[in-house]
């Protein structure tokens, strides 16, 4: 494997080689109370509660590179590290680097040769989770690469809410994030993934997802990044490739000064009915950010909208918003509109007019402009989202 | 102009200027406690940039005057202290804020008067119970425009409040319950001694005076106050004759 040959398409290089790499650990089993307070403490920061598990359907926790808890609390849904998945179901290779390819670039390759684990979660068909699944990315140890591979699973007709929440150590420096995902949902199923990111500013992050939708499958993602990060870029894919397959993308980023994020969603339209929408909201106070988003229309019946808002406060960090779309045939319906710029004097002073100082206006207009709405989320996991954004915000002013 | 220390607003002798034109030219009036006063007047007359003004709109430069509320100069004091001394202003034209609700700044208006199902409440009398939750303005019809100011007021409950236009875009259907909610903000539900709560109401076409009382009336045109007097005696000079009576007329 060379670094040269299989730099990845969009993001800064990472060079791979001045961090130290491992082969994954073999999965434990620890309750996940004993883990130190700290350690706690930083999980509950990316949206993971361990203290009380019975708001939870299954839990998955992942310490660097060793799989230490898995456990799940409802019939028809399986949360297990991803070797045991494979040891357990023959037929899961089928789906190993079927969604991702594994050369896509030099980070897929790296998880690849590295036997790496990650979670397996997976709704038996017709089951529906009561609570979110929630799954805990951990990096602990120092200049380490973090490999992971992540396969969800929606049976037909069924439903999957999961919570992930990648983050560090408290006080640790350095470290590289890689993921894999590769999503599978059937017929009729639905899957609502939120993922909390919460890393320190001197991490590289390097997510390659991707999913693929049947007929009348839905997938819903909400995607947030409020703390600093050296430097994070993700495309994650929706492949739509069933009868009114349908996928909306929401990502909530603020760059502080020194996080660099190159962060996009990207949809194939292949099928008759099916349906995108990709909604970003990126806020700089001095970080650099690319929002990107890709909508290909391949079949006369297919409909996408992206959009795209940036807010500059402060005076420096830009943003740049790269909206495309791409039509293959006549009948396509693709729009995008896309917005950098700062809050609206004029909507300040309307609120001011209500009694607000000019303080109390920005923070309103910034946390509604946060507030994407997301469609179809349960209200549980609303208020958890709401929480996270407005737990990250008391950083921001 | 009854000058006294009982007035709620005095202005006095205003002048200003908005992106570098000026607009009003020596403006005085006075209103006490409990009165509600109306202004009639072309458009392009400057009847929005006095009220504006008196709400403490920054673009709006006061050149010359001062504006005293409950005694104390303003003049010189920004937007949102105004507002929590008891100065509220209906929009004419209010921005889409996306991602902020309405339920959000009705509550920010009911600051501590907030008790559980408030908001619910004026939302109900106002008939927007539907648009508690959805962002404010966003694709609000210009009557629902108009409700939504006036239950944001209702939240604010100032003591004086600056309508501007609030029947213009308003079907006949809704012009009597935006009169019904004018008369309540304006607490004309009480007995005329016991009102304390004023209005000054700037109405291009006097429709709102068939659902609002009001004591005094003005005439606005190129910037000065031409005409004061019994607003319906105004309003049917006007209707019969037209502004340009009012602009040649010998009492000014």
């Amino acid at each position: 494997m060379s670094d040269e040959v299989k730099k990845a398409s969009t993001g800064n290089d990472i060079d791979l080689s001045l961090y130290e790499s491992q082969t994954a650990e073999k999965p434990s089993d620890i309750d996940p109370s004993s883990l130190s307070d700290e350690d706690k403490q930083q999980m509950m920061s990316a949206g993971i509660m361990l203290e009380d598990l019975s708001q939870r359907s299954g839990t998955y926790i992942q310490i660097d590179n060793a799989p230490v808890h898995s456990s799940v609390k409802q019939d028809g849904i399986e949360v297990m590290a991803i070797s045991q998945a494979l040891d357990k179901y023959g037929w899961l290779k089928d789906y190993f680097w079927r969604a991702v390819a594994a050369d896509t670039d030099k980070y897929t390759e790296h998880v690849d040769s590295h036997r790496s684990e990650g979670y397996f979660i997976r709704a038996l068909p017709g089951s529906k989770t009561l609570y979110p699944v929630q799954a805990c990315l951990y990096l602990a140890k120092n200049h380490l690469v973090q490999d992971v591979h992540n396969i969800v699973i929606a049976e037909e007709g069924s439903e999957l809410h999961i919570i992930t929440g990648c983050t560090t150590a408290a006080g640790k420096e350095a470290g590289i994030h890689l993921g894999v995902s590769e999503f599978y949902i059937k017929k009729g199923a639905k899957i609502t993934f939120s993922m909390i990111h919460s890393w320190t500013p001197d991490t590289g992050v390097r997510p390659r997802t991707s999913t693929v939708i049947e007929e009348d499958g839905l997938f819903l993602s909400n995607y947030i990044i409020m703390k600093p990060v050296r430097s994070l870029q993700a495309y994650p894919s929706a492949i739509c490739n069933g009868k009114n397959a349908t996928v909306r993308f929401n990502s909530v980023m603020v760059a502080t000064p020194g996080s660099n994020m190159d962060l996009g969603s990207k949809v194939f339209l292949n099928a008759d009915g099916s349906k995108a929408e990709i909604v970003s909201r990126a806020i700089t106070t001095g970080g650099d950010i690319i929002a990107r988003g890709y909508i290909e229309g391949n079949h006369p019946e297919s409909k996408g909208h992206l959009e795209c808002r940036g807010l500059i406060m402060g005076d420096s960090g830009n943003i740049h918003a790269i909206p495309e779309l791409k039509g293959s045939v006549a009948g396509v319906d693709l729009s995008h509109e896309a917005a950098v710029g700062k809050i609206a004097e004029e909507e300040i002073e309307y609120l001011m007019a209500r009694g607000l100082s000019r303080d109390e206006a920005t923070a309103t207009i910034v946390r509604g402009f946060l507030n994407v709405d997301i469609e179809g989320l349960p209200p549980m996991l609303h208020a958890e989202m709401k929480k996270a954004i407005e737990a990250s915000e008391q950083d921001l002013f | 102009m009854e000058k006294g220390k009982n007035n709620l607003l005095e202005v006095e002798d205003l002048s200003v200027r908005v992106d570098g034109r000026h607009i009003l030219h020596d403006i005085n009036l006075c209103i006490q406690p409990g009165e509600t006063h109306v202004i009639f007047g072309p458009n392009g007359g400057g009847k929005t940039t006095l009220l504006m003004t008196i709400m403490g709109f920054p673009r709006y430069r006061i050149t010359k005057g001062r504006i005293l509320f409950k005694g104390e100069d303003i003049t010189d004091i920004p937007l949102d202290e105004r507002a929590n001394l008891g100065i509220g202003l209906s929009f004419q034209r209010p921005p889409v804020v996306r991602g902020v609700k309405t339920r959000d700044i009705v509550v920010a208006c009911l600051k501590d008067k907030n008790d559980p199902g408030t908001a619910e409440g004026l939302a109900k009398k106002a008939n927007l119970t539907d648009f508690l939750d959805r962002d404010i303005n966003h694709g609000f019809s210009g009557g629902e425009i108009k409700r939504s100011e006036m239950l944001q007021l209702l939240a604010q409950a100032p003591e004086l409040a600056l309508l501007d236009e609030p029947e213009s875009g308003v079907d006949l259907e809704n012009i009597a319950l935006i009169g019904q909610l004018i008369n309540h903000l304006l607490g004309k539900i009480h007995p005329i001694h016991m009102r304390t709560h004023s209005g000054l109401i700037i109405s291009h076409t006097g429709h709102i005076l068939d659902y609002v009382n009001a004591r005094t009336g003005y005439v606005m045109c190129n910037g000065r106050i031409i005409c004061e007097g019994d607003p319906h005696d105004i309003l049917t000079t006007i209707k019969e004759k037209g502004y340009r009576e009012c602009v040649s007329c010998p009492m000014k």
